[in-house]
């Protein structure tokens, strides 16, 4: 176990723009940590940075409260997985897991003792001898984690690990991958681009766009309370939906005449009077008769079998998504009424994108405050 | 494909397969044959006698020739394929300051003909007293800009990760290059490796400056020696040794044609 | 911000020490790895060149010591003397001779060889055959070829009624029978080349020329050629690089005769070394091949830029 600090992390290559700027957090041992952000957010230079195969700009990373900024990476004691798995073509599957521990002056004894242990933990005990192209790709990818697994270090870094796996296989690697960071007790850091797997397996998470944080924190938190309309709309599936409104009086008004009252201690909150309103696909009912309800047409109706996604149109050239549970028969073009639950409403600064009221937090904090 | 234009196609190869063909045909035809079917002007011998290559074994002693050629090519070769996988290595997984530099520095060698250096070549050669030795005959040729860059193109196509994930294990940079850089590598240094003993087994003016007695001469010139000796009259023998000459190199080229056209071509463009 | 940063990276100057020790330590195996053909090219190429260069100013004895300074005097007697006209006259017209033809016979055999047909590796073996015949085996071989009395080319004249020629004999036919030679040598590795470039092209393009409907001479001339042209100019440049280089035909063949209506440029610095001993001379031609050399290296670079077509 491991504890790993970044303080003021900062990487450029060209020493004019930063790709990451100035990162603070701090990862606690054993704990599950993931990054996750789209394509070129700087969530694999991070990763690198902390392997010791990118230089450290500025800032200091520490590993169990030592300075590591210049190590080599072997002197970190620290495993890698690639994304591409990095296996060696040439070598069979034991070879590959073994490959390297004669550096760390372990007996050819020890090695095939610890060989055959992590590829029995894997269910490779029967692929020991063939070489990487003769296994499928879950294989492969097993190979990879067993070489991770194998060297017993007390940090490991996985970049993307799932991602060139079908998506059946990788559901069940998420929950292998996790079973085994449990069982082995090890720190993880774990990069992705897909909110999914970040959600399922972090224990605390880190959303990075353009080279900043854009918050961290565990999964369900995330999830109530996103810190701005970036993670918002980044993290869930369907992601939040959300559009501009304005606050007259006491009632929020989106689209010209959809309108939700506000409480005056939301009111209280709110400096402007327009802000971006975000509701969850959950938080999205269809109207009962006695319900005050707003008229939507379908646009798209997608069955799942446990529940439904109703894609409508919601002002100029804005669509929404409800995501209601069982299986629904609207038909696409229909005039439906829906009602949105308006206990979750977050709303969110139109000009920074920031979060300026979410009534999840604020019931998080007067629990806190009871209790 | 219609049935004429394959026929076309066929004849059109036939006939050009033919021509080009012809002169390596016809010399071993004629290293059969007797004097006076030469003479004659036989395209075909009347037995296939071995006689012609007994009597030029016997006139030249075209064993220690094919022997020394042997030795000097599998040398080259050798020298070769070590030093152009080592640069090539350094270029593609050993970031350094200069590296740029000496990579423009060895792109610069292409551009200087070799013969135009051959007179202080020659004189080095023989300071060091290295004239009729195999020294002399092989080390000027172990650093090979093209050799490096075809090794540094295929190197290149390694998966960095590799690389990476040995750092992380902490294996030395020796150790990755010739524990995994080169068996990933192998076809690639086999081409080079072919290429490099047919250019060396058919040296011609290096050899001819730096050796002057029989028990140094590699074949090529043991060639030369016949064609301008008397027997250069009795065409049979001298065909014989063009044969003795041309066979482990034709053999060689038919054996690796595929991988060389494969290997040149990615040397070549990119 | 910037504050925090230089407090970052002067904050601790164990980092420095590492690091430095790092590059150090880089620099030193990257050298390591280079120095064994770094050692040999500079012995053995770069070394020569610019001594090559040093002896073409000076007059020198004959075990090529230079004696007395003399400038430009070398390149003054060169320029000259009829001798190295000539000699200038044949490498130019043997580099006519047998660059353009070389290389159109090379792709055409490529070309014909690119189809796909039974048996076609045969063919493909026999076209690039010549690549592994030596220079001096080929040159035997045509010396055959073109003796005068029992050589297959005046017996086909003869059978046509035609008077012989004496082939290397004559200086109205020596170079041209060299350089025919010359091409036959050549062919096998240009066409390789050529042949791994062809191969190279994607198929999918003819396949949808073909759905076009367009006539083969088109494909040729719109997708064949073009996508070539890298290969095209590779294979030019080292044919260039070649002819001027060209050696061991000439020294078996013709030896530079008659009348040094052969005496190319590098057999011209080979005689003047290492027969005449006029080492000074030798040096100053050789300077001039390599300033050909590179103009044609550079001039290739320039117009190849521009006209290909890279993938």
């Amino acid at each position: 176990m491991r504890k790993v600090e970044l303080k003021g992390l900062t990487k450029s290559y060209d020493g004019k723009q930063d790709v990451l700027k100035a990162i603070d957090v701090t990862i606690e041992p054993g704990e599950f940590f993931v990054l996750v952000g789209p394509s070129g957010c700087g969530k694999s230079t991070m990763l690198r940075m902390i392997a010791g195969l990118e230089s450290i700009t500025a800032g200091e990373l520490a590993l169990d409260g030592k300075r590591a900024n210049a190590l080599s990476p072997s002197d970190r004691d620290l495993s890698m997985v690639f994304q591409n798995y990095a296996l060696y073509p040439h070598l069979t599957v034991e070879q590959n897991i073994t490959f390297g521990l004669h550096v760390k002056k372990i007996s050819k004894k020890e090695q095939k003792a610890r060989c055959e242990e992590v590829c029995a933990m894997l269910g490779l005990t029967d692929y020991m001898k063939r070489k990487p192209k003769e296994l499928s790709g879950g294989q492969r990818q097993r190979v990879a984690l067993a070489r991770a697994v194998v060297t017993q270090a007390p940090l490991c870094l996985m970049d993307e690990p799932l991602s060139n796996l079908d998506a059946k296989l990788r559901a069940k690697m998420r929950s292998e991958i996790r079973q085994l960071q449990r069982k082995l007790g090890i720190t993880m850091i774990y990069v992705t681009h897909d909110q999914t797997e970040a959600m399922t397996m972090a224990d605390r998470m880190m959303i990075l766009s353009g080279g900043d944080v854009q918050q961290i924190g565990r999964p369900l938190d995330v999830y109530n309370n996103p810190a701005n309309t970036f993670v918002a709309s980044f993290i869930g599936s369907p992601p939040m939906n959300l559009i501009e409104a304005e606050i007259s009086d006491s009632v929020l008004v989106a689209d010209g005449h959809w309108m939700t009252p506000i409480t005056a201690d939301m009111k209280a909150k709110l400096q402007t009077d327009k802000v971006t309103l975000g509701v969850r696909p959950e938080h999205i009912s269809l109207a009962k008769d006695s319900e005050p309800g707003f008229l939507v047409q379908v646009a798209n109706v997608e069955v799942l079998g446990t529940e439904t996604l109703v894609t409508f149109d919601f002002g100029e050239d804005t669509q929404w998504i409800a995501k209601w549970n069982g299986q629904s028969d609207i038909q696409p073009g229909a005039q439906i009424r829906i009602a949105v639950d308006d206990h979750h409403l977050a709303l969110y600064s139109t000009e920074t994108g920031e979060r300026i009221y979410c009534q999840a937090s604020e019931q998080a904090a007067e629990k806190k405050v009871s209790s | 494909m219609s049935i004429g234009k394959k026929v076309l196609l066929y004849m059109a190869l036939t006939v050009s397969g033919l021509v080009m063909v012809f002169p390596i045909l016809y010399a071993f035809l004629i290293s059969f044959m007797q004097g006076g079917e030469v003479l004659q002007g036989s395209l075909w011998p009347e037995s296939f006698s071995l006689a012609n290559y007994f009597s030029a074994f016997e006139r030249v002693p075209l064993l220690t020739y094919l022997w020394n050629s042997l030795v000097v090519s599998v040398l080259i070769m050798v020298g070769q394929l070590v030093l152009c996988s080592l640069a090539a290595f350094a270029f593609v997984f050993i970031e350094f300051k200069g590296r740029e530099w000496i990579f423009y520095l060895f792109i610069s060698t292409m551009m200087i003909p070799w013969e135009a250096t051959m007179v202080p070549n020659f004189q080095t050669v023989q300071s060091l007293g290295w004239l009729n030795s195999y020294a002399g005959l092989t080390i000027p040729f172990f650093a090979m800009a093209f050799g490096t860059f075809l090794l540094r193109q295929q190197f290149k196509t390694i998966p960095k990760e590799l690389y990476e994930a040995s750092q992380i294990a902490g294996i030395s940079k020796l150790r990755f290059f010739t524990g995994v850089v080169l068996p990933v590598a192998k076809t690639t240094i086999t081409t080079l490796a072919i290429y490099s003993f047919l250019t060396a087994w058919n040296m011609y003016l290096w050899p001819l400056l730096v050796t002057n007695n029989e028990a140094n001469r590699t074949v090529q010139i043991g060639l030369k020696q016949m064609q301008t000796q008397e027997i250069a009259s009795d065409w049979g023998v001298v065909m014989a040794g063009v044969v003795m000459v041309i066979l482990p190199t034709l053999i060689l080229l038919f054996a690796g044609q595929k991988r060389l056209q494969e290997g040149l071509t990615q040397g070549a463009l990119k | 911000m910037t504050v925090i940063r230089q407090e970052a990276t002067s904050g601790s100057t164990g980092d420095w020490h590492l690091e430095r020790k790092r590059a150090w330590s880089n620099w030193m195996t990257g050298m390591m790895f280079l120095l064994p053909s770094l050692i040999l090219f500079g012995v053995f190429l770069f070394y020569p060149m610019v001594r090559t260069v040093y002896l073409s100013l000076f007059l020198t004895d004959s075990q090529g010591v230079p004696v007395v300074f003399v400038g430009w005097e070398n390149f003054v007697n060169l320029f000259q003397s009829t001798s190295f006209q000539l000699s200038a006259k044949a490498t130019a017209l043997f580099v006519l001779y047998t660059v353009p033809a070389g290389i159109v016979l090379a792709t055409a055999l490529a070309i014909l060889a690119n189809q796909k047909l039974r048996g076609i590796g045969l063919f493909r073996t026999m076209f690039s055959a010549t690549m592994g015949m030596s220079v001096a085996a080929s040159s035997v071989i045509w010396m055959f070829l073109f003796n005068p009395s029992i050589g297959l080319f005046n017996r086909i004249l003869a059978a046509l009624n035609i008077p012989g020629v004496q082939w290397l004999l004559d200086p109205q036919y020596a170079l041209l029978s060299v350089s025919v030679a010359t091409i036959w040598m050549n062919t096998g590795f240009a066409f390789l080349i050529l042949l791994g470039g062809l191969q190279n092209i994607d198929q999918s393009l003819y396949e949808s020329a073909r759905i076009a409907g367009v006539s083969e001479s088109y494909k040729l001339r719109k997708i064949t050629l073009p996508m070539l042209s890298p290969t095209l100019f590779f294979v030019t440049t080292v044919s260039l690089i070649n002819a001027f280089q060209t050696f061991g035909q000439i020294d078996l063949l013709t030896r530079g005769g008659p009348m040094e209506s052969t005496n190319v440029i590098v057999y011209s610095i080979y005689k003047d070394a290492f027969i005449n001993y006029n080492v000074g001379s030798a040096s100053a031609q050789a300077v001039l091949l390599f300033v050909a050399v590179l103009i044609v290296t550079v001039l290739q670079f320039k117009i190849g830029e521009r006209k290909v077509h890279y993938q």
